[in-house]
């Protein structure tokens, strides 16, 4: 089990459900577990087990409907709306369709969470052009969502994700639309994130991916949790 | 300066306040800011309407309406009690000098009393069997000093005739009163129009731009980034349309004011095209695509963030 998982940087569900709408079916069932800072999680399970409602509950697009959710050392269901954005401009996040912003460039769909988070123009660009060199995408970057492959935009989001190297990462299939190279080089960057403290969790279907990066890993069946190294009592 | 920039390509970067939602295409430069261009065609020729009203209310409760004629019959004869042995016409010019309230009593001239009879009479009245009476031109404080004056009158000099205008010119004001309300509230109208037209148009640029919207708030951008590109675009349509259209409407003020020049003042009439416009319409129509911009602005934001209320 993680150490301090409520602390800066990491994450604790405790007894936590998720329906959608008041009278929606529960789609997660009392999930408690807990990630420290710093920590790597696979999450696994079959398409429809859950782990996309889990993505959206940890990125704070719902919130949950009954149960303690805590994100980067903050009680998101005592959280006041106008003190969510902070928290979500350090996560990171990798959809699983990318949702990049159709009518930007990949350079500007990749400056957005820096721009959003009022840094200088001169940094953005400096910052934007090293990571875009580093995901490949150089001579691209004028290139709009719609004039790139699958693969070119899964690299986007990824830059997206990181570019603002978040407390927590969460990435939804992220080596779906990418080569055996281009997973292994991800795979490179998310662990050199997490080596720098970021925890990370990747939601995946990619067995021989989880199998060449062991790590401890969340297993959701039914909206259930049915394996975790750290489950908490709550 | 890193490393990359050298072996980058040049990219054409945009400022931080670009168009990160996508806004210049969802909320385009044309219907709009017709809408809104109509719409303020609509305000000048309201307010031009108001500012008309105004005028001609204050015209006709102010002068016009403190305007008396006091017509004496047989002005050369004996005047009556009180007269102290003055004639009838001085006995009235006497009184009217001394009553309270009347600022000034002028006597018509036989010339100018010729001039007002010569569509009746012709121009020579010497030939006339009866006298014709003094008519004295009466400027009064107010309206309402006819009622004792009259008797006061008619004891110097029996028959003497006080003609007041006031009544009708009440009446008059009182249209006008009923002008400038209606001019208020077609602008309110407008304004409401305007509004409504401008929530709609956020609201369709909301559905066009839902799913960017939901990206970036997710990436932490606050109610008031988002609701802040809404309304900046939107206050640069509706300045725009608001501009267009009091632009085209001043032309048709001006032509509307040279017409109806005649039933204005003197001044008016013969005045310069510009100068045909009152002050406080030149001076009122600028703000009129100041306050488009700001229906802009407030509504914008107000649909907006109504919106984004239901997002986490």
């Amino acid at each position: 089990m993680d150490g301090e998982s409520d602390a800066e940087g990491g994450l604790a569900l405790v007894g936590v459900s998720l329906r959608y709408g008041p009278a929606g079916p529960l789609v997660l069932h009392e999930l408690s577990f807990a990630v420290a800072a710093g920590g790597f999680r696979w999450l696994l399970g079959p398409s429809g087990a859950g782990k996309t409602s889990l993505l959206r509950l940890l990125t704070l697009a719902v919130r949950p409907s009954s149960g303690a959710l805590r994100v980067l050392g903050a009680a998101i269901e005592n959280t006041r709306r106008a003190d969510l954005p902070p928290l979500r401009r350090r996560i990171g996040v990798v959809f699983q369709d990318f949702r990049l912003l159709p009518h930007l460039s990949a350079f500007d769909n990749v400056a957005l969470p820096l721009r959003l988070a009022g840094r200088p123009e001169g940094q953005v660009r400096a910052d934007v052009s090293e990571m875009i060199r580093w995901v490949g995408l150089t001579r691209r970057l004028d290139a709009r969502p719609a004039e790139l492959s699958g693969g070119e935009q899964q690299r986007v989001a990824i830059a997206r994700a990181v570019i603002c190297r978040p407390a927590l990462l969460l990435a939804d299939e992220p080596t779906g639309n990418l080569d055996d190279a281009q997973a292994a080089r991800l795979m490179q960057l998310l662990g050199e994130l997490n080596r720098l403290g970021t925890t990370v969790i990747v939601a995946t279907h990619n067995e021989s991916l989880v199998r060449r990066h062991p790590a401890d890993a969340l297993v959701l069946e039914e909206g259930r949790l049915v394996e975790t190294p750290d489950h908490v009592h709550g | 300066m890193s490393m990359a920039e050298h072996t980058l390509p040049a990219v054409s970067l945009r400022p931080r306040q670009a168009d990160d939602l996508g806004l210049r295409r969802a909320l385009s430069d044309r219907l709009l800011p017709l809408l809104v261009a109509a719409m303020a065609f609509l305000a000048v020729l309201a307010l031009g309407g108001a500012v008309a009203a105004r005028g001609l209310a204050a015209h006709w409760r102010g002068d016009a309406a403190a305007l008396l004629t006091v017509q004496v019959p047989q002005p050369e004869g004996a005047g009556g009690a009180g007269a102290g042995g003055l004639t009838r016409a001085a006995a009235v010019e006497r009184a009217l000098a001394g009553e309270a309230g009347v600022l000034s009593a002028r006597r018509l001239t036989h010339a100018e009393i010729e001039a007002l009879l010569s569509p009746w009479l012709g121009g020579d009245t010497s030939g006339l069997a009866m006298t014709l009476p003094a008519v004295f031109e009466v400027h009064a404080a107010t309206s309402s000093v006819t009622a004792d004056l009259s008797a006061r009158l008619q004891t110097l000099a029996p028959g003497t005739l006080v003609e007041a205008n006031g009544v009708w010119f009440d009446r008059l004001g009182a249209l006008a009163g009923s002008l400038q309300a209606c001019a208020a509230l077609a602008l309110a109208l407008v304004a409401f129009v305007a509004t409504a037209v401008v929530a709609v148009a956020t609201r369709a640029g909301i559905a066009a731009r839902r799913d960017a919207i939901e990206i970036v708030h997710g990436l932490g951008a606050t109610d008031g980034m988002i609701a802040g590109r809404f309304a900046a675009r939107l206050t640069v349509l509706t300045f725009a349309g608001a501009l267009t259209g009091v632009l085209g409407a001043v032309p048709i003020l001006l032509i509307i004011a040279a017409l109806t020049a005649p039933f204005a003042s003197a001044q008016a009439a013969g005045a310069e095209i510009a100068s045909r416009l009152p002050l406080v319409l030149w001076a009122a129509l600028p703000t009129l695509p100041l306050t488009a911009g700001c229906i802009g602005w407030v509504t914008a934001q107000l649909t907006v963030r109504a919106w984004l209320a239901a997002l986490p």
